[in-house]
């Protein structure tokens, strides 16, 4: 049997004209009222009802096409469970969304941690083994030079290098990072195999730099130069690979039975709260690295810039461990 | 799900889809948003020149900034916007939607842009490239983690029938018993077929459009054979304008 398309078009084309207005609406923010949820879910079955028919009693593709859209568009409204927020706050995000998830996946900080401090231990390590490793380890020309020189050339005032562009420095360097941590973000879905590679490879020239100086006998010059700023800055990459390796445990979904799209559309909050947590956090060690690290003795003594490190760390640490823990459910 | 197509049942068993954009469709897409956010950076760039005058070192600093919000910001905040397109997608009809059907969240949006950083590696979205090649959904591997998809839209207006199906007269139905079993004899696919082919048919050049209709003519001639007289003087057209009719019943029912 094949359906009297044009009766059934006339006879049922306001009602899918009232469906479409009532999306368009919707689709637009508007938040339906009771006799609307009502009136939208009893419009999407007769809506689904007439496609049902079409596709079984005729063939015309445009008419399917716009019913099938229609259904399309009122299933995505009807079915989405996942909680729409009212409003997006951003401060509400900021101190309590962020370090929340931070603390809800502090395994995969740990591992994040765990695999920078690795590196750090094999970049000292091959360092120490063999001198001559520098020029492999050190990603910059800058770094490869005598510790002992750099810091002359800082504490005579001869470094000047920044003078005139630091506004310009301090926003490489955010960008850069920012590059660098969304990179390790996104290597989430090599199931965390480049993920583990980049943070060991941040850890091996880490530690590499900080063996050179400490070797040196330089250690006050580095903890006054990197403090300031590497207190949040690595914290900041540590985090981006904590997000990278919950897209990648979402993606192996080891002990986990559930389809690996519900998994990964499980993760993709905290992996997008964690990756701004990132931002938010770089942008400060950018500003910082470019208007405080960098200055040295006798402009700003190490005592104090080692100090506002400290202070730092301490405010972070108080920030991811205890912020917005009130409202926390047990 | 199959295919080039999304396809999704619904609890009450309804069955909708929708057809996916291919590479080179979202690769066009992909050059034309570059260029915007080239374009936009560039006019930035000459606004800023103003505060060259107070400082060049901000001027610069506020351009860096600006050209990396940019970059990773133009995708997440159309997509967000006009509802999984950017201009370039829009341009090209294409549309990022969520692969279950279901609404598309900030949180999808923000992560398939971010995977970018790994989908564009080495060079111009090659990995992206390969793996919406290979993938069932043509999906870059942005689309695989924050599970959505891009698909072609095509916004469809509600339906209305030809007026060229609404005839004064048609020959065939003074059989009534041989349309109803061209009726029985047809399938809705069919019926469809020659439905587009008379919708459709001002798009086609003459020499095509003849064919078309004759090969048509033809299959459904051979489903049900009328009498000669009640397709005398017609052309292959205008039987199967009047074979449609019968099929749909559009209108005249009863009449001739």
């Amino acid at each position: 049997m094949i359906i009297d398309l044009e009766r059934f078009f006339a006879r049922n084309r306001p009602r899918w004209q009232e469906l479409e207005k009532l999306l368009d609406g919707l689709e637009s923010g508007a938040r339906p009222d009771y006799n609307q949820a009502r009136r939208l879910h009893y419009l999407y079955e007769r809506t689904s009802a007439d496609l049902a028919r079409l596709s079984t009693f005729a063939a015309e593709s445009e008419a399917g096409a716009y019913l099938s859209g229609l259904v399309g568009r009122a299933y995505a409204e009807i079915y989405e469970t996942r909680r729409r927020k009212a409003r997006f706050s951003p401060r509400r995000w900021f101190f309590r969304e962020f370090p929340r998830t931070f603390r809800r996946h502090i395994g995969a900080f740990a591992l994040a941690l765990a695999l920078t401090a690795a590196g750090s231990a094999f970049g000292a390590f091959a360092l120490a083994i063999d001198s001559d490793a520098k020029q492999v380890l050190m990603p910059f020309a800058g770094l490869e030079g005598d510790p002992g020189e750099r810091v002359h050339r800082e504490e005579s005032g001869q470094n000047q290098v920044l003078r005139g562009h630091r506004s310009t420095f301090s926003a490489e360097l955010m960008t850069h990072n920012m590059r660098v941590s969304f990179f390790t973000l996104a290597l989430g879905i090599t199931w965390g195999v480049g993920s583990v590679l980049m943070l060991f490879y941040n850890g091996v020239i880490l530690g590499a730099v900080a063996f050179d100086y400490v070797r040196a006998g330089y250690t006050t010059f580095l903890l006054g130069w990197l403090m300031p700023h590497g207190v949040v800055e690595i914290p900041a990459i540590l985090v981006a690979g904590q997000a990278s390796f919950v897209l990648a445990g979402a993606l192996l979904g080891r002990g986990d039975r559930r389809p690996r799209r519900e998994r990964l559309r499980q993760a993709t909050p905290a992996v997008v709260t964690l990756a701004g947590g990132t931002a938010v956090m770089l942008v400060w060690a950018g500003i910082v690295e470019s208007f405080i690290s960098q200055y040295h003795r006798p402009v700003l003594p190490y005592e104090a810039k080692i100090a506002f490190g400290c202070v730092e760390l301490l405010l972070l640490a108080a920030f991811l461990g205890f912020s917005g823990r009130k409202e926390e459910a047990p | 799900m199959n295919g080039r197509r999304l396809t999704v049942r619904t609890p009450e068993g309804i069955v909708f889809s929708w057809p996916l954009a291919g590479p080179v469709s979202r690769m066009l897409a992909l050059l034309i948003d570059l260029a915007c956010v080239g374009g936009a950076f560039y006019i930035v760039q000459q606004a800023i020149r103003v505060l060259d005058m107070a400082s060049a070192d901000w001027a610069t600093g506020i351009a860096v900034l600006l050209y990396f919000a940019l970059q990773i910001g133009y995708g997440i905040a159309f997509e967000w916007m006009w509802r999984g397109q950017t201009i370039g997608k829009r341009v090209l009809r294409i549309r990022v939607i969520d692969g279950e059907g279901l609404r598309l969240t900030p949180g999808q949006i923000i992560l398939r842009n971010l995977l970018r950083a790994v989908d564009s590696l080495p060079v111009f979205y090659a990995v992206g490239g390969v793996a919406s090649a290979v993938t069932r959904h043509t999906q870059r591997l942005g689309d695989l983690a924050a599970n959505t998809v891009v698909i072609l839209h095509q916004q469809a207006a509600a339906p209305e029938l030809s007026e060229a199906l609404r005839l004064r007269y048609n020959s065939l139905r003074q059989w009534p018993h041989l349309c109803a079993r061209l009726r029985q004899r047809s399938t809705p696919e069919e019926a469809g077929a020659a439905l587009e082919a008379i919708l459709r048919r001002e798009e086609l050049d003459a020499e095509p459009r003849l064919e078309v209709f004759d090969d048509l003519a033809r299959h459904f001639q051979g489903k049900v054979e009328f009498p000669a007289e009640a397709l005398d003087g017609l052309s292959s057209e205008q039987y199967l304008r009047d074979v449609v009719q019968v099929l749909f019943e559009t209108g005249a029912r009863g009449r001739g």
